[in-house]
């Protein structure tokens, strides 16, 4: 694991909040780098969701599906034993595993389908790699009576498959991507390619703060009930914010949403932990913040593993989730700002925090989310029992009860 | 002024039109791409497109994807296709424009990307995922270094963005001819002719037709209204079994290109 440093230089407060600019802009961070053929849609999303953001009616609809089909809001608990084994800081868990479909993502492709119906698309796409993105693009897609593609690289079809199931049971047709890695990346290298051809008729439902703008803007909104909710729980669960937050970054998208209602809060400290893989060598990880440069991938300029000549490079995490060679620009932004703390966390960290948690707790944890628990019990210890800590849970494990059968040669 | 700029006026002068085969650099080694660039020129092309391998590259289509990863698979780079280029550009007069990725131009820093690709001869670069709006600064260095910047317009651009794309240009304007990716397609969409013929009246830059296009009667339908046509995914699939047998490559690509090059005088 790598070490966390405090925060350095720290970009004021005021400014921090307010991007990106109409360009896409975080910073110097993220921005349009897609074919022309994408911009006239782009350009009608970014209009259609301006509109929409300024619609009661739409926040009206888009509240009550998150809080009677989702079951939103979702709980701040007080993992106690936890706490108590660590003797450090009080730990709380943002429950976002127990909203339906098991993740933070429904959140998001509500919106998005929502968005879909004003734009009077018909079809929806989606790319993903742990699933969680998948199955909640097909229940938004399945709710709202859309057709549904999804793109899935065909390793994370493998290691992802109660998933790929569910989205299957909902009506979606999964499409199992053989190109590349095989992965996250070449997911949504076939979606972008499918929107190419389809984009006057289908909207492209992004899972991550990821892409081109509008997206990354307009994800981490959607995903932002999951900070001002945890806001408002930490109030009145403990009479204060929080001293520190963490959570996991692949894209970023439950990060962005946890930590975007608190970057004017300089007193919380906010943690992002990336995926470490099996160590720091090149290809063994899947850190881009930790590890790599500014760069173009999928639409975007942000942190990104790439090569000397600019070709993305081969990246390894054990979690579908998090095995991306690129992250969403705010969290660059945040990184140079020195607003947030970037750290990573490796695989077999990642395994001991699943079984911590499911023993001490009786939670089990997906393996994207173990990333943020591993290094939470860690920072937890260095607190004082007076402190408070949340994780962002952002998803549920049972999707990996195989795969970690297999990660450890049980029999499933 | 470029060598692309003196071809078309050129062509302009003499009334004809150009085709523009796409090869992707290093599919399966350079040598071979060094080879075929110089059939083209044999065979009566006017210019020629070398891809430059991507990894993730969003516009384009099976065919050309696959030549790609074969020739990244094989290591090329960028240093090793600009120093063969430079090679075969002393034997070779007709001017050679690069089609090339962002994410690769912003590795190599922009600046030193024109730089060096002019060195090897290049006269000028296609950037498929540099929108208009974030390519004010790469335009700017591209004309204080001659080099043009071909911006492209697609069936998706809006009328009065198609004229502000056609003004930022240089060398010619790509015009795409569907909305999608590269590949062959049987069929060419309706209304084509006539858009490009709208946007033909309303610039004096150079138009050339791409994506899609790999039949004689492609070339023999859109030639009229424009002033050179692509040929990417149709050649790129002759050559993909290079491999097996180099000359048989090379006599299918040959074959095609010839068939298209008698559509276009027709």
């Amino acid at each position: 694991m790598s070490t966390v440093t405090p925060n350095a230089n720290a970009a004021s407060s005021e400014a921090i909040r307010q991007v990106p600019d109409a360009q896409g802009r975080f910073g110097q961070f993220g921005g349009r780098y897609v074919p022309e053929t994408l911009t006239r849609a782009l350009e009608e999303l970014t209009q259609e969701y301006a509109k929409a953001k300024q619609d009661p009616d739409f926040q009206a609809e888009l509240n009550e599906l998150l809080h009677r089909f989702v079951g939103r809001p979702s709980p701040l608990y007080h993992a106690a034993r936890l706490s108590k084994q660590l003797g450090g800081a009080q730990i709380w868990l943002k429950r976002e595993d127990l909203n339906h479909t098991g993740a933070h993502k429904i959140n998001n492709t509500l919106g998005q389908a929502l968005l879909t119906l004003r734009m009077k698309k018909t079809r929806v796409i989606a790319e993903t790699g742990a699933g969680q993105h998948g199955v909640a693009s097909a229940t938004a897609c399945a709710h709202f009576g859309l057709p549904c593609v999804v793109y899935m690289g065909a390793e994370d079809v493998r290691r992802q498959k109660p998933n790929v199931f569910s989205m299957r049971l909902m009506g979606a047709e999964v499409r199992p991507v053989e190109s590349g890695s095989r992965t996250l990346r070449d997911a949504v290298n076939e979606a972008m390619r499918d929107w190419m051809s389809s984009v006057e008729h289908t909207h492209y439902i992004i899972g991550s703060v990821i892409g081109p703008h509008p997206f990354p803007m307009m994800v981490r909104d959607f995903q932002s009930v999951i900070g001002r909710e945890c806001r408002e729980q930490c109030l009145s669960s403990f009479g204060k914010l929080p001293d520190t937050i963490v959570a996991c970054v692949g894209g970023g998208s439950n990060a962005a949403g946890m930590f975007y209602p608190f970057v004017e809060d300089r007193s919380v400290r906010m943690v992002g932990v990336e995926a470490g893989g099996r160590g720091a060598a090149p290809g063994d990880h899947a850190s881009p913040l930790t590890y790599g440069f500014p760069g173009v991938l999928h639409g975007s300029y942000s942190y990104v593993m790439q090569d000397e000549d600019g070709q993305t490079s081969d990246v390894h995490s054990m979690s579908a989730g998090l095995d991306y060679p690129g992250v969403g620009p705010e969290h660059s932004y945040w990184k140079d700002a020195s607003r947030v703390e970037y750290t990573s966390c490796r695989d077999d960290e990642a395994l001991g925090a699943f079984d911590f948690l499911a023993r001490n707790e009786g939670i089990l944890t997906a393996l994207e989310t173990c990333h943020a628990v591993a290094k939470a019990t860690e920072i937890a210890k260095t607190m004082s029992p007076d402190q408070h800590l949340v994780i962002c849970l952002s998803g549920r494990g049972d999707k990996d009860a195989a795969e970690l059968a297999r990660l450890r040669g049980q029999e499933w | 002024m470029t060598a692309i700029d003196d071809l078309f006026s050129r062509l302009k002068a003499s009334g004809k039109k150009a085709l523009m085969p796409f090869i992707t650099a290093g599919d399966p080694n350079l040598p071979f791409t060094a080879k075929v660039l110089s059939r083209l020129q044999e065979l009566g092309c006017s210019m020629a497109e070398v891809g430059i391998p991507y990894s993730d590259p969003i516009a384009d289509g099976p065919v050309i994807q696959a030549s790609y990863t074969r020739a990244l698979a094989n290591k090329v780079k960028l240093d090793h296709i600009f120093h063969q280029i430079a090679d075969t550009k002393r034997s070779l007069s007709m001017p050679l424009v690069s089609m090339v990725s962002y994410a690769i131009i912003h590795r190599h820093g922009p600046a030193r990307y024109i730089e060096a690709a002019k060195d090897a001869g290049f006269s000028g670069a296609i950037v498929p995922d540099l929108l208009v709006e974030e390519s004010a600064q790469f335009a700017k260095l591209c004309r204080e270094h001659d080099f043009n910047l071909v911006q492209l317009v697609t069936p998706t651009t809006p009328q009065d963005r198609a004229l502000k794309i056609a003004e930022q240009s240089s060398g010619f304007l790509y015009f795409v001819s569907v909305t999608g990716i590269t590949g062959e397609r049987t069929q060419l969409p309706d209304g084509l002719v006539d858009r490009v013929g709208w946007l033909r009246e309303r610039t004096k830059l150079p138009i050339c037709i791409g994506f899609g296009i790999s039949k004689p009667e492609h070339v023999r339908l859109l030639s009229p209204v424009c002033d050179g046509l692509i040929v990417g995914s149709a050649i790129v699939r002759c050559l993909e079994k290079a491999n097996e047998s180099e000359a048989n490559a090379i006599a299918s690509a040959s074959e095609l290109v010839s068939s298209l090059l008698a559509a276009l005088d027709s």
